[in-house]
């Protein structure tokens, strides 16, 4: 076979591309456990000293701690928001009747190719006009809806036989009943797709937080960073420290859920 | 399926409430055109399911689309009573300041390098994941990890790694003889240390799409051609390249309509300057909304993001059919 002379090389420039590609990482990870006085000594990639102060001090000079729960409840609601509504409204997409059904889905989609900037002003307005600037309801609820998560549930509902609904549904379940029993367990594999993309997106988000708070008790993660290294922005360790906080529950995440945000990307290029 | 309709019907029944066959005509016209739709329980059913989100789209992404057209031709603080129609002087405004030409350009330029930058060497790094023996998840992982960090948690690494003095890239130019640039402060090498961290940022997404693409060919294709006696970078480019093309496209489409609407990473990285050589649009309609109070001007800045994303998206169903992908029930 001609290709197995070539194997040394490939990885060869793979792994380049790779230590490319994992430096700046690695870089976080080694300046977050430098002494201070030793940040600016290069170039140490692999971490030889771990000064773990870093880390305390940078959750002392701000309320990281109080960041990650916001975050933390910021995310889950929205998790957990997307993957329930997605499944029900996909699934009645699906498989309901109803007048109007072709039309609303049609509007779900069209709202897919609306830029979030579009709509920015005018949903912080209204989100002004609720009373819900500086709250945890403000952080959520307007982002409770994935119309791609719609889209991808009614194309897995309309996949799945629906022989075992019919089965529920003769034994005397209601529609409803058959959705929460029947069809949604059965979707779980499609459900943790949508889960992953919505922690995601949540966990990492900027703009939203950025213009719904103003109160610091109410920053997230993300935002919390942002400020810091506007104020702290000569402190390499405290930095460093804190962007690998801030980024580490996304990396678990990944490597949890990897399967199923590779095949959510190869069934829409999830957006 | 009878007996589907029959049970359908009666859980209806037994399950009572429901508005009363009693009443003025309309009520009787409301409650039997109900009874025709709701066999199966399906109206009731589809109200609960689809309503919440329909709700909320409708509050927090229709509406605000109605509203953000009428914002597009006021004047408006945000707070005053006072919102006179200028109709479309905003865009005008922006336009002739010098600042929305600016951003459109910008926009443009970060937007096409990091687009093809991205897909080009995703497709090189995907073809060579591709012919590995062993490690290749592995690979997958690492270079997908940047798609999935935080935006601005590596922003404030690249920063750092971009100071002029101590950052690790000039150190490491240094060591080959070259006095590395201010990247961050410079008109010349902002942007394209922006579209560099861009690049870094998106490359892995590319490499899983293309990767898939790729398992998707049939390996006899392959042979096939060895056995023509086809070299390696003939196969490449005659059968591969050809059978990548739809791929290519949507990932450079899906890449530009991502681009066009950059934010957390110039924000963190150099807040549009200097001199607004990064000031990407969707920095100018931050600064409008929340720094300037010009909501006017912001909302007609998110129409020009729309107007881009639009054109591309035409591009796309051009390309791909209307419809053909995703619209259609």
């Amino acid at each position: 076979m001609r290709v197995a002379y070539r194997q040394p090389t490939l990885h060869l420039l793979l792994l380049v591309g790779a230590f490319l590609i994992l430096l700046p990482l690695l870089w976080m990870l080694t300046t977050s456990l430098k002494s201070p006085g030793d940040v600016h000594i290069p170039p140490y990639l692999i971490p030889v000293t771990f000064d773990w102060s870093n880390y305390s001090r940078a959750f002392a000079a701000d309320d990281f701690p109080r960041f990650y729960v916001n975050s933390a409840v910021m995310t889950g609601g929205i998790v957990a928001g997307q993957v329930l509504l997605s499944s029900a409204a996909g699934y009645a997409f699906a498989r309901l009747r109803f007048p109007g059904r072709g039309l609303l889905f049609g509007l779900v989609l069209a709202t897919m190719m609306m830029p979030v900037y579009v709509t920015l002003v005018p949903s912080y307005l209204i989100v002004r006009t609720l009373g819900w600037l500086d709250s945890y309801t403000g952080l959520i609820v307007p982002r409770l809806v994935s119309p791609f998560g719609i889209f991808l549930m009614r194309q897995y509902y309309l996949s799945l036989s629906s022989d075992f609904e019919e089965a529920a549904m003769i034994d005397g379940a209601s529609r409803l009943r058959v959705w929460w029993s029947v069809a949604l367990p059965m979707s779980v594999p499609a459900l943790a797709t949508i889960g992953i993309f919505a922690f995601l997106f949540s966990w990492n988000d900027l703009l939203w937080p950025l213009i719904i708070t103003t109160d610091p008790d109410l920053r997230t993660v993300q935002l919390g960073l942002a400020m810091f290294s506007g104020r702290y922005g000569t402190q390499w360790t405290l930095l460093a420290a804190g962007s690998l906080v801030a980024t580490l529950p996304a990396i678990i995440a990944y490597l949890v859920g990897q399967r199923w945000l590779v095949r959510g990307i190869a069934l829409g290029a999830g957006r | 399926m009878a007996e589907l309709t029959e049970t359908g019907q009666r859980t209806l029944r037994s399950s009572g409430g429901g508005p009363s066959s009693d009443g003025p005509p309309l009520a009787q016209g409301l409650f039997s055109w109900y009874r025709r739709n709701n066999r199966l329980g399906d109206l009731s059913a589809a109200a609960v399911l689809v309503g919440p989100a329909l709700l909320i789209l409708g509050v927090f992404t229709v509406w605000p689309i109605v509203y953000s057209g009428y914002l597009a031709l006021v004047e408006w603080d945000g707070l005053s009573a006072d919102r006179p129609f200028v109709w479309f002087d905003n865009f005008a405004r922006l336009w002739d300041s010098g600042e929305l030409p600016t951003s459109i350009k910008v926009t443009l330029l970060y937007t096409v390098a990091v687009a093809v930058g991205s897909v080009a060497i995703g497709l090189a790094v995907a073809l060579m994941i591709d012919r590995v023996t062993r490690g290749r998840t592995w690979y997958r992982a690492v270079y997908f990890l940047p798609a999935v960090t935080a935006t601005v948690a590596v922003s404030v690494v690249w920063r750092l790694l971009l100071d002029p003095g101590s950052g690790y890239v000039n150190v490491a130019l240094r060591e080959v003889g070259i006095q590395g640039p201010n990247w961050l402060r410079s008109t010349t090498w902002a942007l394209p240390a922006v579209i560099g961290v861009g690049i870094w940022k998106h490359l892995g997404f590319n490499v899983v799409v293309f990767l898939a693409g790729l398992q998707a060919i049939p390996k006899d294709v392959f042979e096939a051609s060895a056995v023509d006696g086809a070299g390696e970078w003939k196969t490449i480019r005659s059968i591969l390249l050809p059978l990548l093309a739809p791929i290519t496209l949507l990932l450079l489409i899906m890449g530009v309509i991502n681009g066009f609407l950059v934010f957390d990473q110039v924000f963190i990285l150099t807040e549009g300057g200097p001199l607004g050589t990064t000031d990407v649009l969707g920095l100018l309609l931050y600064r409008h909304a929340f720094r300037f109070f010009d909501l006017g001007g912001a909302a007609a800045v998110g129409w020009v993001m729309f107007g881009l994303v639009a054109s591309i998206t035409l591009v796309q169903w051009r390309v791909y059919g209307a419809g053909a992908r995703g619209v259609g029930s």
